[in-house]
């Protein structure tokens, strides 16, 4: 291009050289040097221009995904460039944002049914796509789609202002109905199962621990009574003076019941510490129980709780009942101790003073020496001095003695109090607890009432609301509906109207034309008919007409023809018309009544007519004497005429000679012009005329009727003729 | 047949000019005899009358036809007839 610009540079140099040699080449040179260098300079800058508006169009599609559709709608092929330089549609762009969307929800809102929705979604999508996207996007992954779903329905959760962020094209579709059911009978299918599975847990280790705890308790009564069986036989035993066997047996019984207690204990305590276990499931049940937050598992975890806590409360009054009836029992075997042991040392001394006596003094009462009586008697008194003197420093320092019983006592009430009160603390707190929990629970019952009053209330509000809105709404829908309607039922009524006019005009000129044809066609074939009527009437006239002419000819040498009455009745049938029939009519009567006579014989008779009329040539008014018709006759023998002789055209008076005229007349009938020789006759007078009289009257009928039937035969063959169709 | 009437004119002409002779011939003749002693000039006049009858007879009946028209033609003129 340079190189062409260079050379374009050089022919206008040499064109200037050319026009003005004065002027110097370097100008030129300059002029084309610095014009070719303009000129590339113009080209490298238009070049980079154009470069750098593709890229910068490139870059900022690639940036922004609304101007890469503004341009790709707006300039053709651009979007086959855009997508080999940058890639396909920006669908694409918008998952990612949405993605993280989705991660913000909920697992649980991910398992919704997507095949209702999916069907909508995808035509939302797709006219979504159409509307701002390019064509080539219209084809996206199917998970990439379903994602999309899912991330739509996700919208509805999310934040409102980041989905129109990123999707502006797509709208923002209240969740169907079903779908919100079907979540709802999903969570409470859920929920029933979770509370079904609680509650068989919770019921389970209620019952387990009840178990325990009945029988942590039945062993703990059954140890209570033990132990105080127990002790009362030891008190019994103690306090009880009774014979030996007795207190042998009491002893025995004792140690039976110490057994038992012993046994009872530790059964009590092996099934306490069972029944603990169970107690700890229990609370730990419930503990998961109430860790699940199922709400309709509460009263169930209330119960459990209740029915815990009062387990445990037995079994710690059972307990504490156990271990005060075991303080006693402690406290009295300490007792007893202590008298065993007093006994035991009063034995040693009695032993000692009084080796021989069996520890059973009581009985001894005849077995003792005075000796041994009196130091029995010395010891006793030595013992009651000494008890005496214990009694006395005991009552010194029985306050002492009471003030550290009492300490001890006290502490030890302290620390019974303290696991009293702790236990008690325990048990009260656990009750007002529970006590709080059902309040709670009561009183969440009541807000749930109060809220569902009031979200009834607000549901009741909203439709109304609702219901006004959608009335407004309805009517103007369909005052809008109805305009829409009316205006498409007019458009419809008139091209209705239009096409049923346009048919009913084809129709009526179909009809029109085919009755037109039907016309033609009818009064084809009525003319047809016709023609055919007046052919067969034509052909009958012609018929009869021949029959007619026939019957004409049927006439013999001497007698006339058959009467023409017949043929010429036949003739008037098949008459149609006034000539027709005038003609037919126009046959003279003699005709018709007797027949005419044939030419032949006509002519047969005018030859015996003519010597006859020669001979009376001469008579007429005038002459008509016997003389004249003497001379007539002698005349007739004398003149000599010529046989026949041609008339002439017109006749002259020399013409009108009677034996000129027969002569003229007998030419003519020769020659077959009967109306000739007839006119000829007729100028004929006088007694001539007379006697060719009837021969005239034959011959004027004879033409009349030949005249009549040859004009009807005529108009039969113009008729026949006018009748048959021309080819 | 006109041309008949004629023939039969003449043969009445004839019939009758022969009755007329014939008739006058022989009143002649019966007259001669009778009356005029059998002179010839009955006859011939008997003969004679006989013949000029039937001849005027004939002549006549020739002529009927134009007398007829004459006397219709004179009637018609005068108007005095019938």
């Amino acid at each position: 291009m340079l190189g062409v610009c260079l050379r374009g540079a050089h022919a206008t140099v040499r064109k200037n050289c050319v026009r003005s040699p004065l002027t110097p080449l370097q100008s030129y040179r300059c002029y084309s040097t610095s014009r070719s260098s303009g000129a590339s300079r113009v080209v490298a800058l238009g070049l980079v221009t154009v470069g750098g508006g593709v890229g910068g169009t490139l870059l900022y599609s690639k940036w922004d995904p609304k101007f890469r559709a503004a341009v790709e709608k707006n300039v053709p092929y651009s979007d086959w460039l855009l997508g080999l330089a940058l890639g396909p549609a920006p669908e694409d762009a918008r998952l990612p944002v949405r993605k993280q969307v989705e991660l913000n929800q909920p697992p649980s809102m991910l398992d919704k049914p997507k095949t209702d929705p999916k069907a909508k979604s995808q035509k939302s999508v797709k006219e979504a796509a159409e509307a701002s996207g390019p064509e080539s996007s219209l084809v996206p992954p199917p998970p990439a789609q379903s994602i999309q779903d899912e991330c739509k329905e996700c919208h509805k959760h999310a934040d409102v202002s980041e989905t129109a962020a990123v999707a502006s094209a797509e709208p923002l579709k209240e969740r169907p109905v079903d779908e919100v059911t079907a979540r709802l009978v999903q969570q409470d299918q859920e929920e029933e199962k979770l509370l079904a599975s609680l509650s068989s847990r919770l019921e389970d280790s209620l019952a387990s621990s009840a178990k325990a705890t009945l029988q942590a308790i039945g062993a703990q009564e059954v140890a209570l009574q033990a132990v105080t069986q127990h002790t009362r036989k030891l008190k019994d035993a103690m306090e009880a003076e009774a014979p030996s066997d007795e207190k042998s047996t009491q002893w025995k019984e004792l140690e039976a019941a110490l057994a038992e207690r012993t046994a009872a204990v530790k059964d009590a305590t092996t099934t306490l510490s069972k029944a603990n276990e169970a107690l700890e499931g229990l609370k730990s049940v419930i503990n998961q129980a109430k860790g699940q937050k199922v709400a309709a598992a509460r009263p169930l975890i209330l119960a459990a709780e209740e029915n815990l806590h009062q387990m445990v409360v037995d079994l710690d009054k059972v307990v504490s009942k156990v271990r005060s009836a075991e303080s006693e029992a402690k406290v009295v075997s300490q007792y007893t101790e202590l008298v065993n042991e007093a006994k035991q040392q009063f034995q040693r001394e009695v032993s000692s003073l009084t080796p021989e006596i069996q520890a059973n003094w009581k009985g001894l009462t005849g077995k003792l020496s005075v000796d041994d009586l009196n130091a029995l008697i010395a010891h006793a008194h030595r013992r009651i001095d000494q008890l005496n003197r214990e009694l006395a420093e005991q009552r010194v320092r029985e306050q002492i003695h009471i003030e550290a019983a009492l300490e001890q006592q006290k502490v030890e009430d302290h620390k019974v109090l303290d696991a009293a009160v702790t236990t008690a603390m325990g048990h009260v707190k656990e009750e007002a607890r529970l006590n709080l929990e059902q309040k709670l629970a009561e009183l969440r019952e009541v807000m749930e009432a109060e809220m569902r009053t009031q979200l009834r209330r607000q549901a009741a509000a909203h439709t109304d609301h609702v219901r006004d809105v959608l009335k407004v709404q309805e009517q103007e829908l369909r005052a809008e509906a109805e305009q829409v309607l009316n205006s498409k039922i007019l458009d419809q009524e008139t091209r209705y109207r239009q096409l049923t006019q346009e048919q009913l005009d084809n129709f009526t000129l179909d009809m029109n034309a085919a009755y037109a044809r039907l016309k033609g066609i009818e009064e084809a074939i009525d003319s047809h008919a016709v023609a055919e009527e007046t052919a067969r009437e034509a052909h009958q006239l012609w018929l009869s007409v021949e029959a007619l002419s026939y019957a004409l000819k049927s006439a013999g040498a001497d007698s006339p023809s058959m009467p023409l009455e017949d043929a010429a009745e036949a003739v008037r049938a098949s008459c149609h018309d006034d000539f027709c029939s005038a003609l037919a009519s126009a046959l003279p009567q003699e005709s018709l009544q007797r027949g005419v006579y044939s030419e032949a014989s006509l002519r047969a008779r005018f030859n015996a007519l003519r010597s006859l009329a020669r001979r009376v040539a001469l008579i007429d008014e005038s002459r008509n004497s016997l003389y004249q018709y003497f001379l007539s006759y002698l005349q007739a023998a004398l003149l000599f005429e010529d046989q026949q002789e041609a008339p002439p055209s017109q006749l002259s008076g020399a013409d009108l000679d009677p034996f000129k005229l027969l002569s003229y007349a007998s030419y003519c009938l020769e020659h077959g012009d009967l109306e000739l020789a007839a006119k000829l006759v007729n100028q004929l007078r006088g007694e001539a005329r007379r006697v060719v009289e009837d021969w005239l009257t034959e011959a004027r009928l004879t033409l009349e009727t030949r005249q009549v039937v040859s004009l009807l035969s005529a108009y039969a063959n113009a008729a026949g003729l006018g009748t048959t169709q021309a080819p | 047949m006109s041309e008949k009437e004629l023939g039969k004119k003449w043969d009445r002409c004839l019939a009758d000019g022969v009755i007329k002779l014939g008739t006058g011939l022989g009143l002649g003749i019966v007259f001669s005899v009778l009356f005029f002693k059998r002179r010839t000039w009955p006859i011939s006049l008997g003969s004679g009358a006989g013949l000029g009858m039937a001849y005027a007879n004939c002549q006549n009946n020739l002529r009927s036809h134009y007398l007829q028209h004459r006397i219709e033609a004179v009637c018609f003129r005068t108007a005095s007839c019938w």
